[in-house]
């Protein structure tokens, strides 16, 4: 008896793992989570208790506790690569947003060379960032060979902003902004195509001016993919890397420094893994911080309005 | 389409609209035309166009800096990432889409949560993982490190797809007898390959121009991707800035031709995920 109810509990439980009819359902989702396990969650385990620790990449790691927090909480270099990263990703969210809801509002207008524009402010993004950014440092920005040189010789006073503490931040993220406005333009774009053209027409027929309409009818309806992309920019633009790593890699000094940088630099030029974890970890939690004050605006204003 | 052609406003947006399509073009010229220019003809002004064309510039960085192997392994790595992405995200997201495994739920959060964690969250133990294994320099490990990557995404874009598909299709195979696997070769798979082919543009364009993975993992000559070649080069090449902008060329060559020739695929497969309603 006992037996028996065993065998059924046993056989229900394995259907419960294997799906309805005891079948292989299950099966198919294990490649992607074990390939996913072994790559990310794992890892990010490793991360997180190497953080606590004095690990080089060679030796045995022994555990120091908050150590590592303590030293990198009383670091300037730390504290300008935050503050680093909520300007770059304030600025980031904010101004490709107005460029791109702009050029789209625009898009919509005319009415040849639609797909010639789309395909042109597309372009940057389907580039490399290693070769963006040596474009922008050796034919931009360089006083000697770039377009500020050039600029200087016919007596306009420019610098290199790369070269300036006080801009290099502001340099880099010119870049950025440059190659992302246009990925956005083309989603706000489709997203506008998508309007039942019959609202517009409503609106027209009302007397109302295009600002108008695209304030009151258009923008209103494509809210939720301009704020879905704004979330994502938020996950993207917190964890810049490349672009600071190759234009500035942090410098000078490190006025340009974000935490990306700064725990790779940690883990490969100086070996501390323990401390690149740290900041790895401080990095993620300061990411999911701004997404979440992000979902709590956002949830706000929708139970308001 | 638009009742809201006006001349005037036609005539404005055209102006920034070109100024735009400008000031995207301006940076990606100066690469092509100074990589034809002498290096003193820059130095002298970036502004320009040359004087007498050398093209035999991509000849000599091709040979000089082993493009073409770059160049392969780039490809190589691409068509792998994408190979292992398709064959593990697809059915995944078949029984994600359907329900039918327990604990769906959780299993689409853990991959939302994934696509938020930073790389630098879990590449340092990777890395030194890799390199006591001597899997440093390895193709096939770093396509497994992309793959895991581009998983969800490529998840969450195939279960669109999957959810347009009638269920009675499945059920009707079922009832015939035909089992999962069965179910899942013969009739999703098929159904889905436009939403393949998508999600295979948009890896393999990630993968191709993938900075910070692939300059950790391979640091050999032979085993280096193209971005991972340019950087390397770019220590080398210095101020040679013919060179430096003959091999950019090449390298942004494919991904754009790509690009200009299925744009539409391109446009449609980027926004398609991200268009809410």
């Amino acid at each position: 008896m006992v037996n028996a109810a065993t065998q059924k509990q046993a056989h229900r439980t394995t259907r419960a793992w294997f799906g309805q009819d005891g079948d292989s359902s299950w099966l198919f989702v294990v490649p992607a989570l074990l390939l996913s396990f072994s790559i990310i969650a794992f890892p990010v385990g490793a991360t997180l208790l190497l953080s606590f620790t004095d690990w080089n990449g060679l030796g045995v790691p022994h555990f120091i506790g908050l150590e590592n927090f303590r030293a990198l909480f009383a670091e300037a270099r730390f504290w300008k690569a935050i503050s680093n990263n909520f300007i770059f990703t304030t600025i980031f969210v904010t101004l490709p947003m107005v460029i791109a809801l702009f050029a789209a509002a625009l898009l919509l207008i005319i009415s040849v060379g639609r797909t010639f524009f789309q395909v042109v402010f597309f372009l940057p993004v389907t580039i490399a960032t290693i070769i963006l950014a040596q474009i922008w440092r050796g034919m931009i920005y360089s006083p000697v060979t770039g377009v500020i040189g050039w600029l200087q010789s016919v007596g306009i006073s420019v610098s290199n902003p790369l070269g300036d503490p006080a801009t290099s931040l502001y340099g880099v993220l010119l870049v950025d902004i440059w190659h992302w406005w246009g990925y956005l333009t083309i989603i706000y774009f489709a997203a506008l195509r998508q309007v039942d053209v019959t609202l517009i027409e409503a609106a027209v027929v009302d007397g109302a001016s295009y600002p108008a309409t695209f304030r009151y009818v258009l923008l209103p309806t494509i809210l939720p993919t301009v704020l879905f992309m704004l979330l994502m920019s938020i996950i993207w633009s917190f964890r810049v890397f490349d672009w600071i790593y190759i234009l500035t890699e942090g410098g000078p000094g490190f006025s340009s420094e974000v935490l990306g940088t700064l725990a790779y630099k940690t883990a490969f030029q100086q070996m501390a893994v323990g401390r690149a974890s740290a900041y790895s970890l401080v990095m993620s939690m300061l990411g999911l911080l701004a997404i979440a004050v992000y979902l709590r605006i956002q949830y706000k204003s929708e139970t308001t309005s | 389409m638009m009742p809201l052609q006006g001349r005037t406003s036609q005539f404005f947006a055209y102006i920034f609209l070109g100024a735009a399509a400008f000031s995207v073009v301006f940076p990606l010229a100066l690469m092509i035309l100074n990589s034809l220019r002498t290096n003193f003809e820059i130095l002298s002004s970036p502004l320009g166009f040359p004087e007498a064309p050398n093209f035999g510039v991509y000849k000599q960085v091709w040979v000089e800096s082993r493009l073409g192997r770059a160049l392969l392994n780039s490809c190589l790595v691409a068509v792998g990432t994408v190979t292992i992405v398709c064959l593990v995200a697809a059915p995944a997201a078949w029984v994600i889409a359907r329900r039918r495994v327990p604990g769906w739920i959780a299993i689409s959060l853990y991959f939302l949560a994934t696509t938020t964690v930073p790389v630098q969250m879990f590449i340092f133990p990777l890395y030194f993982l890799f390199a006591k294994f001597g899997l440093l320099n390895n193709h096939f490990a770093l396509m497994f490190v992309y793959a895991a990557i581009y998983t969800p995404f490529s998840l969450f874009l195939l279960r669109t797809y999957i959810l347009s598909i009638p269920v009675e299709l499945e059920e009707a195979a079922r009832i015939d007898g035909a089992e999962n696997f069965q179910i899942f070769r013969r009739i999703i798979f098929p159904l889905i390959s436009p939403g393949l082919l998508t999600v295979a543009l948009i890896v393999s364009l990630n993968t191709w121009n993938e900075f910070l993975i692939s300059i950790t993992f391979l640091q050999t000559e032979s085993a280096a991707t193209a971005t991972a070649r340019f950087y390397q080069l770019s220590g080398r090449y210095g101020s040679q800035w013919p060179e430096m902008m003959a091999t950019a060329s090449l390298i942004a060559a494919p991904t754009i031709f790509f690009f200009i020739v299925l744009q539409r695929r391109f446009i449609d497969g980027i926004s398609s995920g991200a268009v809410k309603s």
